[in-house]
């Protein structure tokens, strides 16, 4: 009783926190914490800085979700999703797990990617335009592969069929 | 042939049918560059001297992959070259074929088995993945492994028993492991393989010293240098068993991806002393053509 009062309560100041962004869509409710972007962040400033801080970080998801979003393989799994919401969640994880200092306020992997049919191929995909958008910006060969170390497990639950 | 052929269909159909049970859609070249690893000089999916954990070709677990592979070794006494093809199901199992010659050329007639003489071997192999993901479990210590089995016929039974060899045919088998450390951008692979193979298989198996089945070790590590291009050096240590101070081999190499149809892989490699001629040290290439 008392753990559902908490996770009401956490649930409502979430959607409190969270500001009615012009384009975003309404999600269900869910618990917010830094726990559901799925690994431990990278300690210290390093790896952000690597990746040219969180607007570098901003320039890679963009480039890679218009790839993502236009390439015939890939683009119907985006058809019905929010994409101001993915924007912004997929950058903080980003920026979350590369050691800066925001807090993550998406869905936990399993649960946003639930519906989303994604086989391993489409995984692949948007790694390869991942790694194509940091090649872009000039992130190290390196250091991309140490942020794909992080998300490679993801694939568990990213990839339900 | 016709029991490779058979388990070969059996093992295409079952790919097929557990694809098509779990309703999931057949997509081809899926994986990522070079996580499949080259084709080895026995056929299979690996490093260049070392066979991996990895399953060839570029399918994921939801297609096939297949590849076609020549490799040409270039020795001061001897040339070596093979061809072959492997295909990949689901991730999950390859089946190889590889068709190995080694030419004497000069040096037949200086071991007075005549110029141009020519050892050839077949190597039919099969591999199960049977634990880990080698790309996606960065999470954990399991590497990817896999067990598998080679079946070698080498053409020349009459010569290489005369050398002592005990038989001209045999089964190799083995159990790989292999991680990739993206974190480092590393890639590991050790394999322990159970052999009676003399020059792997080229002069028989078995001999005056030794007989029996022997573990012995294949590894590589090779570092990521780029989306395409990984370089590494591998080692693999093999039995004495004809007596003939058969060494162990090495090399070191670059493995480069121009896509996901064609890669080459060039190398130095030491294959030591072999027939009596030592000091076999030369450039190893090899090209692989698939999806």
């Amino acid at each position: 009783m008392i753990r559902l009062l908490t996770i009401s309560a956490a649930v409502c100041l979430a959607m409190a926190a969270t500001p009615l962004l012009a384009a975003e869509k309404p999600v269900d409710p869910y618990v917010q914490s830094n726990a559901n972007a799925g690994v431990t962040p990278f300690a210290g400033d390093e790896m952000l800085r690597a990746f040219h801080g969180p607007q570098g970080v901003s320039r890679i998801v963009d480039e890679m979700l218009a790839r993502v979003t236009t390439d015939p393989r890939t683009k119907e799994i985006f058809a019905a999703t929010d994409m101001e919401r993915l924007r912004r969640v997929l950058k903080e994880q980003i920026v979350y797990i590369l050691g800066g200092k925001v807090d993550y306020t998406g869905r936990d992997m399993k649960t946003a990617h639930r519906d989303q049919g994604v086989q391993q191929t489409d995984f692949n995909i948007l790694v390869e335009h991942l790694q194509t958008a940091m090649d872009h910006e000039h992130v190290a060969f390196r250091a991309q592969n140490r942020l794909l170390a992080k998300l490679a497990p993801m694939e568990r639950d990213v990839v339900v069929r | 042939m016709r029991g490779f052929r058979a388990a070969a269909g059996v093992a295409a159909a079952l790919a097929a049918y557990a694809a098509h049970a779990d309703g999931q859609e057949l997509r081809p070249s899926g994986k990522l560059l070079l996580t499949g690893g080259v084709s080895d000089v026995e056929g299979a999916g690996g490093g260049g001297l070392a066979t991996w954990a990895t399953i060839t070709g570029y399918e994921t677990r939801d297609g096939i992959g297949a590849n076609l592979h020549g490799t040409m070794v270039d020795l001061p006494d001897y040339r070596f070259t093979a061809f072959g093809g492997a295909v990949g199901f689901l991730d999950r199992i390859e089946i190889s074929y590889a068709r190995q010659a080694f030419d004497t050329g000069d040096t037949g007639a200086k071991l007075g088995i005549g110029k141009g003489f020519t050892f050839h071997q077949d190597v039919f192999g099969a591999k199960l993945r049977v634990a880990g993901d080698a790309v996606y479990g960065q999470d954990r210590w399991l590497p990817q492994v896999a067990v598998g089995a080679q079946f070698k016929k080498a053409d020349r039974g009459a010569l290489v028993k005369a050398l002592g060899a005990k038989d001209d045919q045999g089964v190799d088998w083995y159990v790989a492991a292999t991680k990739v450390l993206l974190d480092q951008s590393l890639v590991l692979d050790g394999t322990i393989r159970a052999t009676k193979a003399n020059q792997t298989g080229l002069l028989g198996f078995g001999g005056p010293k030794n007989d029996g089945y022997q573990a012995q070790f294949e590894g590589s590590a090779a570092l990521l240098l780029t989306r395409r291009l990984a370089v590494g050096v591998e080692y693999r240590t093999k039995p004495d068993n004809l007596g003939l101070k058969e060494d162990d081999w090495m090399d070191v190499f670059a493995a480069y991806a121009v896509n996901k149809t064609l890669s080459v892989t060039a190398g130095y490699a030491d294959l030591g002393e072999i027939a009596t001629f030592g000091g076999q040290r030369g450039l190893y290439l090899s090209v692989q053509a698939g999806f």
